[in-house]
């Protein structure tokens, strides 16, 4: 096996080991994690199994292992980031929401308190 | 009992707010205020307040965008049957509040656009945002079918329809301009434009200044471009 093989196989499972233990602890949720799993794994398989690389590396002209195993590893990446941009997108939508009810909220309790009753128009 | 409320989104107006309410007030004293205070980080909701505006504060800064919206929420869960937007900093003359409020309750239009460019007033637009504004209007002009002079006015007055479409998560809360118009034709709502005076802004930071050009047009293409192609949308129902 090459160096940089067995780097590669060191480096991948580390980071698989690691994310199965911020699933184990709590700290990543389990949706978010699978993608993190399926990039370790296959990382790990492509530093296992030269030939495997070396062929999707041949597919898209690229004959230098090492480079196809990074492009395989971005492409993964790439996944990962577009699903954080996706949750990160919902989020903020949420957020916003949250903001803007708790601050209707806010100002009817205080007409409540100060003894005023609530504007209701649809009454 | 008022069926209008007038929204007024405010960031950092503190010293203008509590004379734009009083003077507001003078013009449309059977009307209802609202400020809507978008995390200042001065005195504005007090002001606010002080001058007789009912206020929504913000816990933290969303926006011109988001903070109009929440004014718009409110004026939905209220049940008011119409409402109108207009800048905190003074540049929306409030002697227009019943022109553009009138095609509205006539039930001629959903929404009465004020439009700068139509022969009232002098307001004068810097070269880049005349550029930005006749590219988004003549883009929005040829979707809707009618000559569209001012694409990115805030004053506006709406009926119970348009309310609820700007208070919904189709309203686009980042920069509501141009696509908004091309929402609300696609929703199958009336809009009009109104002739209105508006002032070039006399001290502070304008709401709308430290805009990045850039982002501005591309996401104004995008958000056009996207609002062309989707199907999920709001649609108008018997309002």
């Amino acid at each position: 096996m090459l160096k940089v093989q067995i780097y590669a196989l060191i480096v991948s499972t580390v980071i698989l080991l690691g994310v199965l233990e911020l699933v184990r602890s709590g700290r990543l949720k389990e949706n978010y994690a699978v993608l993190w799993i399926s990039t370790a794994v296959a990382m790990i398989f492509f530093s296992l199994f030269k030939n495997f690389i070396d062929k999707l590396g041949f597919l898209v002209g690229i004959y230098y292992t090492p480079s196809a195993f990074f492009l395989m590893a971005f492409l993964f990446l790439t996944l990962i980031i577009m699903q954080f941009s996706v949750a990160i997108s919902k989020l903020t939508e949420r957020n916003k929401t949250l903001a803007q009810e708790l601050t209707i909220l806010k100002t009817r309790m205080n007409a409540l308190e100060s003894g005023g009753v609530p504007d209701d128009k649809t009454a | 009992m008022p069926d209008t409320l007038i929204i007024i989104p405010a960031y950092n107006e503190g010293p203008r707010v509590a004379g734009l309410v009083s003077k507001v007030r003078s013009y449309s004293p059977g009307l209802d205020i609202v400020v809507v205070d978008d995390g200042s980080s001065d005195n504005t909701a007090s002001e606010a307040r002080s001058a007789g505006a009912a206020v929504l504060q913000l816990p933290f800064n969303l926006g011109y965008g988001g903070a109009l919206q929440t004014g718009f929420r409110y004026a939905l869960e209220t049940g008011y049957r119409y409402a109108v937007q207009m800048d905190a900093d003074g540049q929306h003359d409030p002697a227009y509040l019943e022109d553009l409020l009138r095609p509205v309750r006539e039930g001629k239009a959903d929404v009465a656009l004020g439009s700068r460019f139509m022969g009232l007033g002098d307001y004068k637009a810097t070269v880049a945002r005349s550029m930005g504004m006749k590219l988004f209007g003549g883009i929005a002009s040829a979707i809707i079918g009618r000559p569209v002079t001012d694409p990115t006015t805030g004053y506006q007055a709406l009926d119970r329809e348009a309310i609820r479409f700007y208070a919904s998560e189709f309203y686009p809360v980042d920069f509501p301009d141009a696509d908004v118009l091309i929402m609300l034709h696609k929703a199958g709502m009336k809009t009009i434009e109104v002739p209105v005076v508006m002032h070039t802004r006399e001290d502070g930071v304008s709401m709308h200044s430290g805009f990045k050009p850039v982002y501005y047009v591309f996401k104004m293409l995008l958000s056009i471009f996207v609002t062309i192609l989707r199907r999920n949308r709001f649609r108008k129902t018997g309002g």
